[in-house]
């Protein structure tokens, strides 16, 4: 780490924090482009629908203001590190949001990991046994896992694992009325989490599969792969320490990819395992027209987004040197 | 003298669907202890595949068909796999031709040529550190201790083949194997890394087998020569038999292809009463690279106050070596980059600062030919079409466009029947011809050649420059020839620009820059040329290897 790398990422921070500025911005008019309306839903939801009642919830919520003075305040609030109280919890949005993050980044973790050993390993597997049959089985797989629908393959696997194999739970993170603790309760979740990390993980697995597959074969025909058989070097070294490294550097931009979803990219899995994350917060906060805690997620995931590029960059330039930052 | 790896009845089969059957056969040559055996061929004509036979190098589709390949009393064709690779990188080694890609990039120096002494001894750490610093020293690198640490990027191209022959030499191999290692490296580098080679080999009594296509390069270090043609061995006898008595009718034809080094006299033109067609003047053109807000980028002086005239009906060359800035200059002057400053005056007018509708009519002036022949040419477009499009675009009916397309073919001698046909049916060297027939359809008073004929083999090359030679007269064209094969500028250019580093050292008449070079860039690149006292006319007897200047 030199003067230079600090001075990069301080330099990236910068551009990252006005980017971010925007999105919040952004996001604050895509919201209020869409039909509905936060203290109807709310006034719906009690019983009541009268006008007073409507407009006091306005005014409470400050929705009666005009739109930019609406804007203005979110953005000071921003400035300020503060997301504001969400409408029907009542609570502060960022602690809701801590809250939940555990759960999400536990489920797009173990996928993050789970797709990126598992496809990696797929792709070098098919890749060393070019056009022989384990190469044909490993590229059809992907393919199938890459064209089928994240949600469709989630309900089968539930139907099958949980309902007639009943090996595994189908829903949430962990055993409704038991009290474990301990290793008890690591074992519990974890069962739990099979079904939709697995589900979650199998459409990057088919990617990086895919991808470094390809990259491996065609690195293999390059020049300095010549010089390394040259060299006397086994077949197998050759592709572990010439090959797979220089294979790799594709598929290290798509898992920063991926890891700017550790987030926000989990709305569908958690809402068909009932996952309790930031996806399903997310979810039914769109349901409620709640402004402010759904404005915390967007947030949120846009600076996950940035702060994963930032990091692919950095990586970047330490695995390849001929990169200068 | 027994013959350290002998030859014999080699013969490899193409895969289904090649051009011929085999890629060679019946092979037969000896290499002795201590000799440098060139092969020589063109391209195509399977000089590479022996070596890769013997380094069991061929690619999985490729198989040896018959014959032996006896090392060491091994035959290396039926060899055990394990036992092969024993011998591979350490009693028999190979340098290859790209220094640019025949290292790993994203390993250093000092572990990619230590990972030889990983393979095949059982030495500590320590001591592979200790060789591999040794072997950098020994092949002339400059500050070895920091070479150990830097990665290929960091490096030039010569010192890069410079790493890669240290690679192969790190066990003292018997046999080295060397695939056109000097073919991409600038002249005044090919001069020190054939030295190179030449001195180790002395040194160790290595037996080198060199596979080149250049003449020179074969009169500069070879003790006997093999020359092949289409797969199959047409000639072998020692270096001066086959330099200047050949008795294959293929040899003599290759050889007579090798331009002599003396510039033919020609007829000066009367300069002084007539106006250039293009001025150049003071032309600035700089490069930089990176730089972001907290760092400064990289600044690069690519031409610096470049100033010369040209006028119809003469050749003039641009030389220099790679970084030179000489493709730069043309293509400043075909406005296809924009210059710093400076004056560029086509017919009179200044065109540097033209744009778009302006600069239209001022294009089809002035025609490039481009280095590569096969990435010039548009691969979804037929050649009619590639003709054409230049004339259309100007406004001819397309028609009218497609009968010039027709003559044009005729002009650069292409079958009419070439019209309806893609780039991808074509030879080098005929695909070079549409490349002309395009840059022609414009009627252009200048044309550029920006190292038009490198990319090909050598008898095309002598073909493609008669074509331009030819045409120029025909059509009083003005050629402005960016090159940087001295042997070829010697032959084609009525008058040479030498340029170093973005800057004119030296122009004037090609006959006096050669006999009488000024500069002392000159002298080091005139005294490079691989075999330059062979067939230098004046002298016909066999090279002494001679010093570089540096």
């Amino acid at each position: 780490m030199s003067i230079k790398i600090l001075l990069y990422i301080a330099g990236r921070a910068v551009k990252g924090l006005l980017v971010l500025l925007v999105i919040a911005v952004f996001n604050f008019f895509l919201i209020r482009a869409a039909p509905g309306d936060p203290a109807q839903v709310m006034a719906g939801e009690a019983g009541a629908t009268d006008e007073v009642f409507l407009q006091q919830l306005r005014e409470q919520f400050g929705l009666d203001q005009p739109l930019y003075y609406q804007l203005w305040v979110y953005i000071n609030n921003m400035l300020h590190f503060d997301m504001g109280i969400t409408y029907r919890q009542q609570m502060p949005v960022f602690d809701l949001i801590m809250d939940r993050m555990p759960a999400t980044l536990l489920l797009t973790g173990a996928a993050f990991v789970l797709s990126l050993l598992l496809g990696v390993l797929a792709g070098v597997v098919a890749a060393a046994k070019h056009r022989k049959w384990p190469d044909s089985a490993i590229t059809v797989a992907a393919l199938v896992f890459y064209a089928t629908p994240l949600f469709w393959l989630a309900m089968m696997a539930s139907l099958l694992f949980s309902v007639y194999l009943d090996w595994l739970p189908s829903f949430g993170m962990q055993t409704v009325g038991e009290d474990f603790a301990g290793w008890d309760k690591v074992r519990d979740i974890g069962i739990h989490l099979v079904l939709p990390a697995a589900t979650l993980g199998l459409f990057f697995t088919a990617v990086y599969a895919r991808m470094t597959r390809t990259s491996m074969i065609e690195t293999s025909r390059l020049d300095f792969v010549k010089t390394a058989k040259a060299k006397g070097m086994k077949p197998s070294r050759v592709l572990y320490r010439h090959v797979l490294r220089n294979a790799l550097l594709p598929v290290v931009t798509l898992a920063g990819l991926q890891a700017g979803q550790l987030i926000g990219g989990a709305v569908l899995t958690e809402t068909v395992f009932a996952w309790p994350g930031i996806g399903r917060l997310m979810f039914d906060a769109l349901f409620q027209r709640d402004y402010n805690l759904l404005l915390g997620v967007f947030f949120i995931s846009s600076a996950m987004v940035v702060l994963f590029n930032l990091i692919t960059d950095v990586i970047y330039c330490v695995v390849d040197p001929r990169i200068e930052l | 003298m027994t013959p350290l790896l002998k030859v014999e009845n080699l013969s490899i089969r193409l895969p289904e669907g090649a051009d011929r059957e085999f890629a060679i056969s019946n092979v037969n040559y000896d290499l002795l202890p201590g000799e440098i055996l060139c092969v020589v061929g063109e391209s195509g004509s399977g000089k590479s595949m022996t070596a890769n036979a013997i380094m069991g190098l061929l690619p999985a589709t490729i198989e040896v068909n018959r014959g032996t390949i006896i090392f060491d009393g091994y035959d290396l064709v039926s060899l055990e796999e394990r036992r092969a690779r024993a011998l591979r990188g350490n009693r028999i080694s190979m340098i290859f031709q790209e220094p640019m890609t025949a290292l790993n990039p994203l390993m250093r120096i000092a572990d990619q040529i230590s990972e030889v002494f990983l393979i095949h001894t059982d030495m500590t750490s320590k001591e592979r550190e200790t060789r591999t610093l040794a072997l950098l020293e020994d092949v002339g690198l400059p500050d070895p201790e920091k070479m150990m640490r830097a990665y290929p990027h960091q490096l030039s191209g010569g010192q890069r083949q410079r790493v890669m022959i240290a690679m192969a030499l790190a066990l003292e191999p018997s046999v080295l194997i060397a695939d056109e290692p000097t073919t991409a490296l600038d002249v005044t580098t090919q001069a020190q890394i054939l030295k190179l080679i030449k001195d180790l080999q002395k040194k160790h009594n290595t037996a080198v087998m060199f596979i080149t296509h250049d003449f020179g390069v074969v009169a500069e270090i070879a003790d006997r020569v093999v020359v092949m043609e289409k797969g199959i061995m047409v000639e072998i006898g020692s270096r001066d038999e086959v330099l200047n008595n050949p008795q294959h009718s293929y040899t003599q034809k290759l050889i007579a292809a090798v331009p002599p080094l003396t510039a033919p006299e020609r007829i000066s033109h009367k300069q002084s009463d007539r106006t250039p067609v293009l001025s150049v003047n003071n032309l600035y053109k700089t490069f930089s690279t990176g730089g972001s807000w907290f760092r400064k980028g990289r600044v690069v002086k690519a031409v610096d106050n470049v100033s010369f005239d040209l006028y119809r009906g003469e050749t003039l060359g641009l030389v220099g070596e790679s970084g030179s800035g000489k493709s730069t200059v043309s293509r400043c002057v075909v406005r296809l980059l924009d210059s710093d400053s400076g004056e560029i005056v086509l017919g009179g007018s200044p065109i540097q600062l033209l744009k778009g509708r302006d600069l239209a009519p001022f294009r089809k002036r002035i025609q490039m030919v481009f280095q590569d022949p096969y990435g010039s040419l548009n691969p979804r477009k037929t050649i009619g079409q590639i003709i054409a499009d230049g004339p259309i675009a100007q406004g001819m009916s397309p028609k009218d466009a497609m009968a010039k397309a027709v003559e044009l073919l005729e002009l650069v001698e292409l079958p009419a029947a070439a019209l309806d046909r893609y780039p991808h049916e074509f030879s080098g060297g005929q695909r070079q011809r549409v490349g002309i027939a395009r840059a022609l359809a414009h009627d252009p008073e200048v044309l550029v050649a920006d190292e038009a004929i490198s990319a090909l083999d050598v008898s095309v090359q002598a073909q493609i420059l008669d074509l331009i030679e030819t045409l120029k007269k025909r059509l009083n064209l003005a050629v402005l020839f960016v090159v940087h094969d001295l042997r070829v500028a010697a032959q084609v250019c009525d008058r040479v620009i030498v340029m170093q580093r973005g800057k004119i050292v030296e122009s004037g008449n090609t006959r006096q820059v050669f006999v009488s070079p000024n500069h002392a860039y000159t002298k080091s690149l005139i005294a490079s040329i691989p075999g330059a006292h062979w067939r230098s006319g004046k002298d016909a007897k066999p090279p002494i290897p001679q010093e570089v200047v540096a």
